[in-house]
């Protein structure tokens, strides 16, 4: 049901490194799984809205009151790495 | 004499304002507790006995004074490893988090130490609270108190197996499809998963935000509305927190239930229950109904699709949540790179464990263009029958009663498929998709092990099971008993 192809896309999409493996293993136990799901396909929902939350809460707001933040050493204390206050990171964009 | 662990939490708390016990005693004799259990339990991933020892400390000055008392003041909890703690590693059970140490304390954590908890230790749980044994904690799997082969069930199993050890008085846990009540019933205690936005997630590691609640498991009902109480009520940093106020749960405990409306869902009876489990379920109804219960079967016909709507729902937020760990802000990094999508790919693919992995994939597949409308709004659909199901129900009915876990504790390693894993929510998954409250309690026992009766309420009615739960407890004494070889 699922190949490998997708597993490989699907891995990409969630920037999910995978060993040869585990594409193997997931395309079977994702397959197995989405097998049981199916039965969703069954339920008649014609008429019915999707149900994102169950808050029973709509358009919660609140006075934009400025407030005390956190030091940026604290914020940055379990930081991988970093320079002066700012977080380090490889480059984004290689130069040509 | 009594040993002081095993004392409840509403008995310890008159001791101490009697000051005929010191929280320095009460602590000092849960720490020896488990230094002599945990090695074979291993419930905690830390165990904070300097901290507890300050904190008792404090308590005794506060119980001198006798000013500001909170019933929890002085009392010793375990917290699950996925509740921030300020300044405290806070790993959720995950490599990814092994060494990180949350900048906050969550807002359960702020209304736990107002209160005066002594809080003796970070609690084992399966990664990123995905699993039901606990045996996908990327440490090591804690073991049920019952019987050391078994497991306590999960995520939230090492809260569990502290409470039932008597390595802790309460505890904390997280819920977003069974994993406070499934554990509570393989462990013998009551645990309970609040109504949604009882209590705030403010603090709570993510894993389905539409889901996850706080929620507390104890050795009774009446400690468990103590637990909860302490805990419950509006805050303005979770937007999805009620408003609603808080009801008194300790005055809820009448030990009467006569013409209580409890309904018997009639399509929990699955193939695939133990029929020890079914017996002894069946027997607490009964015993229900001789309390003066009114008992009537009830139907909940979108219950077959619950499981299915679920390992979508909840993997597609926990794709979305789980996509902050990316290397760069906190948590483990792969750093032998200079390549940013190498790195952050490498920093998941050995950060996350194989049940964390999985969970990503079914929810990005479930997310991606395609399959969003077959998969994904699908499930949110039927996600609004079973909840309509629910409200129906309870239009008829104060309480639905059904087992809360299919097995009994099984043994570590005995389920390896991972849909065989998720049908062990398969009882308790419905009230996460209604929101509404659920609790498991101490139903009895077959072959020694402990089977969880649940009993599930309306919104905002964590008095009506708690009411149910306290009555059954005063009339039967499954509640009181220890794991025996421990």
């Amino acid at each position: 049901m699922i190949d490998r192809e997708t597993v490989q896309n699907v891995a990409r999409l969630a920037r999910l490194g995978l060993s040869e493996e585990e594409i193997e293993i997931f395309k079977n136990q994702l397959s197995s799984i989405l097998g049981h799901i199916k039965i969703l396909q069954e339920a008649d929902v014609s008429g019915i809205s999707p149900t994102a939350h169950v808050s029973r809460l709509t358009n919660i707001t609140r006075e934009d009151i400025p407030q005390p933040s956190y030091p940026p050493e604290v914020l940055l204390a379990n930081a991988p790495d970093q320079e002066d206050d700012y977080l380090k990171v490889n480059a984004v964009l290689e130069e040509e | 004499m009594t040993e002081l662990y095993t004392l409840s939490i509403h008995e310890a708390k008159e001791l101490l304002r009697q000051r005929k016990i010191s929280s320095v005693e009460l602590t000092q004799a849960h720490l020896d507790r488990i230094r002599a259990v945990e090695p074979k339990v291993k419930a905690f991933t830390l165990v904070t006995d300097e901290l507890a020892m300050k904190q008792a400390r404090e308590a005794d000055q506060r119980l001198a004074s006798g000013e500001n008392l909170h019933p929890l003041t002085g009392i010793p909890i375990a917290i699950k490893d996925v509740i921030c703690t300020k300044n405290i590693t806070t790993t959720a059970g995950s490599r990814m988090l092994e060494n990180f140490k949350p900048p906050y304390d969550a807002t359960v954590m702020e209304r736990l130490h107002t209160a005066g908890i002594v809080m003796v230790g970070k609690t084992n749980m399966d990664e990123f609270a995905m699993g039901s044994s606990t045996e996908h904690s990327a440490f090591f799997p804690t073991r049920n108190p019952w019987d050391l082969e078994r497991t306590p069930g999960g995520s939230s199993g090492g809260s569990a197996a502290a409470v039932a050890a008597g390595m802790a008085m309460g505890s904390y846990g997280s819920d977003t499809g069974g994993s406070i009540r499934q554990p509570g019933s393989l462990c013998n205690l009551v645990g309970l998963k609040p109504t949604y936005g009882r209590v705030s997630r403010f603090g709570l590691i993510a894993f389905g935000s539409s889901l996850d609640q706080i929620g507390p498991f104890a050795r009774s009902a009446r400690d468990a509305a103590i637990l909860l109480q302490a805990i419950a009520g509006h805050d303005s940093r979770d937007a999805t927190s009620s408003p609603q106020p808080t009801q008194d749960y300790s005055s809820a405990l009448t030990g009467n239930i006569k013409g209580l409306r409890i309904g018997v869902p009639e399509e929990y009876w699955v193939e695939g229950t133990q029929p020890a489990v079914v017996k002894v379920v069946r027997q607490a109804i009964e015993h229900l109904r001789k309390m003066g219960a009114e008992i009537s079967p009830v139907s909940l016909p979108h219950t077959k699709y619950g499981v299915a709507a679920y390992y979508i729902i909840a993997p597609a937020e926990a794709s979305a949540n789980l996509a902050r760990y990316d290397g760069v802000k906190y948590g483990y990094s792969y750093r032998d790179t200079s390549e940013m999508w190498e790195a952050m790919e490498k920093t998941r693919a050995f950060g996350f464990g194989a049940e964390v992995k999985r969970r990503i994939m079914l929810g990005t597949y479930a997310l991606s263009a395609g399959y969003y409308d077959a998969y994904y709004i699908r499930a949110q659909k039927i996600r609004a029958l079973i909840a309509q199901d629910f409200e129906k129900a309870f239009e008829r009915f104060d309480v639905l009663v059904s087992p809360a876990s299919p097995k009994v504790a099984f043994k570590l390693g005995e389920i390896s498929d991972p849909y065989e894993m998720y049908l062990q929510d398969i009882f308790t998954i419905p009230a996460n998709l209604a929101g509404i409250c659920g609790v498991s309690i101490p139903g009895g026992f077959s072959e020694g092990l402990p089977v969880g009766l649940q009993l599930l309420g309306n919104i905002f009615r964590e008095d009506s099971i708690l009411r149910t739960a306290d009555a059954f407890e005063q009339s039967t004494d499954y509640h009181k008993q220890w794991p025996g070889n421990l």
